[in-house]
């Protein structure tokens, strides 16, 4: 791969209700194996599930910082509550780490302080980006709709700013008030019994022809397809991208970070990387449909011909 | 809503040229008299539109870029980019833009089948037009004038409780 | 409280103003809106005669330029922002943020209403764009409960529009890629949702089948009211259940609750349907205009006629009540 300097891998939040200790574990297994530098971790979809990582988190994030991983905690993506809002506040006042806004809110109390900006804030030109830079973005991982036309023009017109693109993983595509998840097995929201514990990777949603198509993820919607931009790695590392994110699915995470590691290093072509990372989570389709402007659920195998 | 069999059966008498002599004109003077209707369609003015009411024995293939109607007897008609089956008095409702294209589409009382996005830019552009027939086309109607006149008194009775869903 | 109402065509919007709208909302044609349907919205000069029109009959016109700004293609977004205030459109609706600093910085005279599309949906977000485009009023994500309403209403420093009739977007507006997912088009970038170029219709057996792209989006046997196929009002199968896996095709309609809106210090009711024809329009706006004038125990009978209008002639009050969720 050319350029200056090589993109860096960052692991996203975990996205799903996984039960505390199986949350801590993963993440000392990335604290100990995985080659990744910096680690985005907390609840973003659903402040119901809080507690669940609440007691780990000062030993994730205390074992990750002495493996040499940077470490930022996320806000929630959705804040509607009074409680909700005390949450994201008190984040943004206490808190000794970056934080990585998605939502309006948390955007609003960081004016000021640096601090990174998700993919669930809307950054779609450099405008955009350029403001929130004013305000104190110093990272940003772009929304996964953006094609790769777009991704280019921002990094362009926003020097100074880190960039980063959500490069593996179902794509979170909706969030609601209302949870589909809990709806689907018969319960509401306010009772719904953590029910979404039971999906660790999301509730598969077909269409009436039984073709996979979603995942339900509580109040959440991600995509079937998990997106693997991988032999778009040397366009995004050309174009100017900080940062290749992996959001975590129930899979083996290290072993996807490594096949990103080495094809960011170029140790490894493409075709292969897919077979391994086909190997790493098994069953996955895959995707990258949004980098090429076209349905997210496409997958487009011959880069050459883009 | 549809057309009773005593107006439809002298439609398969009279000879497809003097159906479709009077059908011109009546498009002719309604399309000089909304000219926005073309402004508002931009390029889907090049798509082929049937219009198959299905308790008549013809179907009408318009191409409004080249502000052409012709008259077809079912069942040879040629092909479209975009059709709408239903009873006349609902086609003709739609062309005034008096009842709600979706709703009737969702009752199934009618059927669209080709290009969605080239109906609903027709289906947008009538609405904008405010045809009104009797006004607009007088006694200019020749062989169909009964059945317009009728057509026409039904859709002002019965717009809105038809009315149903919606786009999007 | 203010009745907004939506315009996809001069003549609809002519029927609003005719109604009773104390505001008609439009968008010019092309992807800087939310509703950038074919044959849809506003030439330039059309806008100028609606802008006319309007202040003929006491009656103010808000420009939605709601999308957001497609990098590389920022002018079009900005024209469009530079022709709605140059025409005279008492509000700008806007999303992006580039925009609204645009704007702010451009025209700080303008006023600037945050479209729903924005999805500022508590306090702290509502003050920020306050503060930094000087917002003037807020149109609420249909996410929240009227005691939420409340609850903002006192902690922020701008008026408050919400959504009370109409389509109903069932996941957070504004934060959305099912569409674009499905086929490539969504409502941020290119202001649709379900594009009909995507939709196709087919029978199979006794069936009517919709599509969207390349997935199966409802089944309707025969005899049964056929619907649009927007992803999130499909039915689906989830885990061998077969059914509507996030919402009904039900329509929004919160008007049993107008006073408990108006007690939570909202100053505007804004009716969805810029893509309904000029028929829906007119009956929708004239029958809310005498609802609002109505007494509450009025009110029912009036309303109930709408329901006729909705889509699956069914409606709901959504997230506006707790139990929606």
């Amino acid at each position: 791969m050319t350029g200056a300097t090589l993109p860096s891998l960052s692991l996203g939040p975990v996205l799903y209700l996984w039960e505390g200790p199986k949350w801590r574990d993963f993440y000392f297994r990335i604290a100990d194996e995985a080659p990744v530098a910096h680690v985005v971790i907390g609840e973003t979809v659903c402040s119901k599930r809080l507690h669940f990582i609440e007691p780990h988190v000062g030993e994730v994030v205390e074992r990750l910082e002495r493996a040499g991983k940077s470490v930022s905690l996320a806000s929630l993506a959705l804040v509607t509550l009074e409680r909700e809002a005390q949450v994201v506040r008190a984040l943004v006042r206490d808190s000794t780490h970056p934080i990585e806004a998605n939502d309006l809110s948390a955007l609003g109390l960081l004016a000021g302080k640096p601090h990174s900006v998700g993919p669930l804030i809307n950054v779609y030109n450099g405008a955009t980006a350029r403001l929130l830079a004013s305000r104190g973005a110093t990272s940003i991982c772009l929304p996964p709709e953006l094609p790769m036309a777009s991704v280019r023009d921002i990094v362009r017109d926003a020097p100074g700013v880190s960039f980063e693109i959500f490069a593996f993983g179902r794509v979170p595509l909706a969030i609601s008030a209302r949870c589909a998840h809990a709806r689907s097995k018969g319960l509401v929201k306010d009772n719904c019994q953590f029910i979404c514990g039971d999906d660790p990777d999301g509730l598969v949603v077909e269409t009436l022809d039984r073709q996979p198509f979603l995942a339900l993820n509580g109040v959440q919607t991600v995509s079937h397809t998990c997106q693997a931009l991988i032999q778009e790695l040397p366009e995004l590392a050309a174009a100017g991208i900080s940062r290749i994110r992996l959001s975590p699915q129930d899979c083996d995470m290290v072993a996807v970070a490594r096949v990103f590691d080495d094809a960011i290093a170029g140790r490894s072509l493409p075709a292969d990387a897919i077979a391994r990372l086909q190997n790493a989570y098994a069953g996955a389709r895959f995707s990258n449909g949004f980098h090429y402007g076209q349905q997210g659920a496409a997958w487009i195998a011959d880069h050459a011909s883009t | 809503m549809t057309v009773s069999s005593a107006m439809a059966v002298p439609l398969r008498l009279i000879p497809i040229p003097a159906i479709e002599r009077a059908t011109r004109l009546v498009f002719s003077h309604v399309m000089a008299r909304h000219p926005g209707l073309f402004d508002r369609l931009g390029d889907y003015a090049d798509k082929r539109y049937g219009f198959i009411p299905s308790d008549l024995p013809v179907g009408f293939l318009v191409e409004p870029a080249n502000a052409r109607i012709s008259v077809h007897r079912k069942p040879d008609l040629p092909p479209t980019d975009a059709a709408v089956t239903g009873g006349f008095v609902l086609l003709l409702g739609l062309l005034e833009g008096r009842l709600d294209g979706d709703a009737v589409f969702f009752s199934r009382d009618l059927t669209v089948i080709g290009d969605m996005e080239a109906m609903l830019a027709l289906r947008n552009a009538l609405d904008d037009c405010n045809i009104d027939l009797p006004s607009d086309i007088g006694s200019l109607a020749g062989p169909l004038a009964p059945l317009v006149r009728r057509a026409a008194s039904e859709i002002r009775s019965r717009v809105l409780p038809r009315e149903a869903g919606q786009w999007n | 409280m203010e009745l907004i109402c939506p315009a996809g065509t001069p003549a609809a919007f002519r029927e609003a103003v005719d109604a009773g709208a104390d505001a008609v909302y439009c968008g010019f044609r092309d992807e800087t809106n939310a509703r950038n349907f074919p044959g849809l919205n506003f030439s330039r000069d059309e806008l100028k005669a609606a802008i006319a029109y309007a202040r003929q009959h006491g009656a103010m016109t808000f420009v939605a330029i709601n999308t957001f700004m497609r990098a590389g293609r920022e002018k079009l977004w900005h024209e469009a922002v530079d022709d709605a205030v140059r025409l005279g459109a008492d509000v700008v609706i806007l999303a992006d943020f580039g925009l609204m600093a645009y704007t702010a910085e451009c025209y700080p005279e303008q006023r600037l209403h945050v479209s729903v599309q924005a999805s500022a949906a508590n306090a702290d977000a509502v003050n920020f764009l306050v503060e930094t485009f000087r917002a003037k009023r807020v149109v609420l994500p249909r996410i929240l409960t009227i005691p939420d309403i409340a609850r903002l209403a006192k902690q922020i420093r701008c008026e408050i529009e919400v959504f009370v009739f109409g389509g109903l977007c069932v996941m957070a507006e504004g934060r959305c890629s099912l569409s674009s997912y499905a086929t490539g088009k969504s409502p941020n970038m290119n202001g649709v949702c379900s594009p009909a170029s995507h939709v196709r219709y087919r029978e199979d057996g006794r069936e009517l089948v919709s599509e969207l792209g390349d997935y199966t989006i409802n089944r309707f046997p025969a005899g049964e009211a056929a619907g649009y196929p927007t992803l999130c009002k499909g039915r689906f199968n989830v885990a061998d259940e077969r059914g509507y896996a996030f919402e009904d095709p039900v329509s929004l309609d919160v008007m049993d609750h107008v006073d408990l809106l108006r007690e939570a210090g909202v100053s505007a009711l804004k009716i969805e349907g810029r893509q309904r024809g000029k028929a829906y329009v007119a009956e929708v706006v004239s029958v809310m205009r005498r609802a609002l004038a109505a007494n509450a125990a009025e009110r029912p009978a009036l309303i109930s006629r709408l329901r006729l209008l909705s889509e699956g002639q069914r409606t709901t009050s959504g997230a506006y009540e707790k139990r929606w969720r």
